[in-house]
């Protein structure tokens, strides 16, 4: 006979408890590691990604102090290269692509209604593939590598770890992508889709149509510099052909699921259908064309005027596809959550999520117009700081969107809520850094300050002087204070959102924000199969339709 | 007792439907991509050269005949992952099986072509420029190609194994081939022919 009589209580001693602790924590651990929940996938995503914005802003900072003081007190010069590399390949590789791919895979899922995403231990190797490729490529930056590096094993490993990067986010963000082409709930047409998961969609999209070109461009660099190193220049080259993936317009195409949140919110909180939501999906999808101009690298027109006007139309007219597209994509999302405003019922809830994601989104537009006036050439920004600011308010915008979704969602990922008056405040300190850290780079800019990818010990040194800059000191002073409010920024929201995992904060229901999506009828937290039962869907919003009575979009 | 702990969760639900194909399709637009734009790099860097007056590739000879059957036996190979697809659809497991079989067979040819052409053409991959081109784009394709040997056996495991009403499998693993062989034959027209 099996009997199952649990045995009876007896009290631990302290040694027994510590020993239960620890091994708790190590199965608690091991169920991470292993996990094929795409929940816990994306919070390793976005936990990394938020390590990774804060290395990017304090890389940032110690830049700005090196480029304000010019007796070069804080760095050793040996090591200035490679700590600008280390800055730039952080804003894309550690910072803007595990956030929004992270939101992505976390969400997304449970937004189609999904028990799961699609190949869950695929988008788990790629979470490992990408880190295991980010820790071989800082380890070469240390080891005198990176672009134009002085070690050249460790040039080779530089290019081998952006290869393993590449392969895991692609293999991510292709989990992503199946998810919302075949996951979603019975009912869930295209057209019924949440916003945010459309960006989800096209934001995988163009890193699939994007990155790969990266990944083969680096396969030709890696057997040219460890064989032959004749056509590619060498380690100096590098920077030549692969450059464009660590600046705008590429990093837009990384962003925009950073832009499905702000797009995601503003009904939520404005308590009002999204009207024209095929409008609104055209938008994001907009903004999806700077993918065309990343792969195909129609960086700058030579939108020149002249007095026939031919040279101003081959100029303009590409100009405008490749950066004045995904302008428009951004004014479209923007003017939509604008017309949401003003359908709302009653009072708008506002909370700190939206107030996030709206500033974020605002960053980004300031970045997708920096981008669009740096390509008319006669402005001459090119390969001044301009571009480098156009990089920060893209990527530090997709942090502050992706910071609000974090907030707006953590009901479902572990059951609390962030408490909206300690949040609020981190969310204008986040907007007031990206604005120093960006703006006085765009003014430096049109002040003729040398910016750029360094390849070299000479491209350093042009960085770094201030020769003919008016009030050079001022501008980089500025963008320091601004790099150090972001990462001021990035550690309180980790810190508090650590307190709640710990037990403290709200217990959430299940829809404390109101929000209008299938994810918001499960509990929070959401199970590990999000739902007990897959809902029906019959529109694009059911929860906001339980509570309103009429018709249904 | 505490019966409440006999219970089980319930059973996951089955994955939804055409997820492979799906993700299969997406995987193509990414090696699409991959491909085009080394073969891109490749029309670029061989541009420069001409216009410099020299010559694209120096001294080597490109065995045509072999590169020729290559891509034809690429194709074939598209027809009988094809033919892979219809026969699972009516349950002919003989019939699947070789399909399945001559795909790998073929998969396997081509691999051995392509390593002749490797030897045969000899390029020094240190001594000029052509080497790290030549062998980046080939050993790129080659890589696709043993990919889908790789896909083609789990395909025949799982129509052996008896899950053959189950044609998601053999679609993605046909339009994956279907995939192979475009890459191929773009590469073969610029790394071949118009060298």
């Amino acid at each position: 006979m099996t009997t199952i009589d649990t045995r009876p209580d007896t009290a631990l001693s302290d040694d027994d408890s510590r020993d239960s602790a620890v091994v708790s924590f190590f199965v608690g651990l091991g169920a991470w590691v292993v996990t094929t929940d795409h929940k816990r996938i994306g919070r390793m995503y976005l936990g990394v990604g938020m390590l990774g914005v804060v290395a990017v802003s304090v890389l940032g900072f110690v830049l700005g102090l090196e480029r304000a003081d010019d007796s070069g007190t804080i760095l050793e010069s040996n090591a200035l290269l490679q700590t600008f590399q280390s800055y730039r390949v952080s804003l894309v590789f550690a910072a803007v692509l595990p956030l929004a791919l992270g939101l992505s895979i976390a969400v997304a899922p449970l937004q189609l209604g999904a028990r799961s995403i699609a190949f869950p231990r695929v988008a788990l190797t790629g979470f490992y593939s990408w880190l295991g490729g980010l820790g071989l490529t800082m380890g070469a930056l240390a080891a005198n590598g990176g672009i134009g590096g002085g070690d050249e094993d460790a040039v080779d490993l530089f290019l081998a770890g952006h290869g393993l990067m590449i392969v895991g986010l692609l293999a991510s963000a292709g989990c992503v992508a199946t998810s919302v082409l075949t996951t979603r709930a019975p009912g869930m047409t295209m057209r019924r889709v949440p916003v945010f998961a459309w960006s989800a969609l096209i934001g995988a999209l163009g890193m699939l149509l994007v990155l790969p070109i990266v990944f083969g461009v680096i396969i030709l660099l890696f057997l040219d510099h460890r064989y032959a190193q004749l056509n590619f220049g060498g380690a100096e080259g590098i920077a030549a052909w692969i450059g464009w993936v660590f600046t705008v317009p590429a990093v837009a195409v990384f962003a925009i699921p950073a832009i499905g949140v702000a797009a995601e919110l503003a009904p939520v909180v404005f308590k009002a259908r999204q009207p024209m939501r095929g409008v609104m999906f055209a938008g994001i999808a907009l903004v999806g064309v700077t993918a065309l101009a990343a792969a195909t690298q129609q960086f700058v027109q030579a939108v020149t005027i002249d007095t026939t006007g031919q040279e101003f139309l081959e100029g303009a007219v590409p100009m405008l596809i490749f950066t004045g597209l995904p302008l428009l994509g951004m004014l479209i999302v923007m003017g939509l959550g604008a017309l949401a405003a003003k359908d709302g019922e009653g009072r708008p809830s506002l909370n700190a999520a939206f107030v996030f994601a709206f500033f974020g989104l605002g960053m980004i537009f300031v970045g997708l117009l920096g981008n669009f006036v740096m390509s008319i050439t006669d402005l001459e920004l090119i390969g001044t700081t301009f571009e480098e600011g156009a990089t920060l308010y893209v990527v530090y915008g997709a942090a502050l969107c992706v910071l609000g979704g974090v907030a707006f969602w953590a009901p479902k990922l572990w059951g609390r809520t962030l408490s909206d008056k300690a949040v609020m405040p981190l969310a204008l300190l986040g907007l007031l850094g990206t604005i120093l850290a960006a703006l006085p780079l765009y003014v430096a800019g049109f002040l003729d300050q040398t910016g750029g990818i360094p390849a070299n010990d000479a491209d350093v040194a042009a960085i770094l002087s201030l020769d003919g800059v008016d009030g050079g000191a001022i501008w980089s002073t500025l963008s320091l204070i601004g790099h150090g409010l972001v990462a001021l920024t990035i550690v309180a929201f980790v810190g508090l959102m650590l307190k709640t995992f710990t037990g403290s904060g709200d217990e959430a229901d299940e829809n404390p924000y109101g929000g209008q999506t299938i994810e918001w009828s499960t509990p929070s937290p959401a199970p590990a199969h999000n739902y007990e039962h897959v809902p029906t869907v019959a529109s694009a919003t059911p929860q906001f339709d339980l509570t309103h009575e009429g018709s249904q979009s | 007792m505490n019966t409440g702990q006999l219970a089980l969760p319930p059973a996951a639900p089955p994955a939804p439907r055409r997820q492979l194909l799906i993700g299969t399709a997406l995987a193509c637009v990414a090696g699409t991509m991959l491909v085009g734009g080394m073969l891109s790099v490749w029309v670029l860097l061989r541009e420069r050269v001409v216009d410099a007056g020299g010559r694209f590739p120096i001294d080597y000879v490109i065995p045509e005949v072999t590169t020729n059957v290559m891509l034809i036996t690429i194709w074939s190979l598209c027809l009988f992952a094809q033919w892979a697809v219809y026969s699972g659809g009516r349950g002919d497991r003989a019939h699947t099986a070789l399909a399945l079989g001559v795909s790998g067979l073929l998969a396997v040819a081509f691999i051995n072509a392509q390593a002749f052409v490797f030897v045969g053409m000899g390029v020094a991959i240190r001594d000029d420029y052509y080497g790290a081109l030549f062998y980046g784009v080939i050993g790129t394709m080659s890589a696709l190609v043993i990919a889908g040997l790789v896909f083609t056996t789990v395909a025949a495991f799982r129509a052996l194994g008896g899950r053959l009403r189950d044609t998601e499998v053999l679609s993605a693993h046909a339009l994956y081939w279907y995939f192979a062989a475009t890459a191929y034959s773009a590469v073969w027209l610029v790394v071949y022919v118009t060298k």
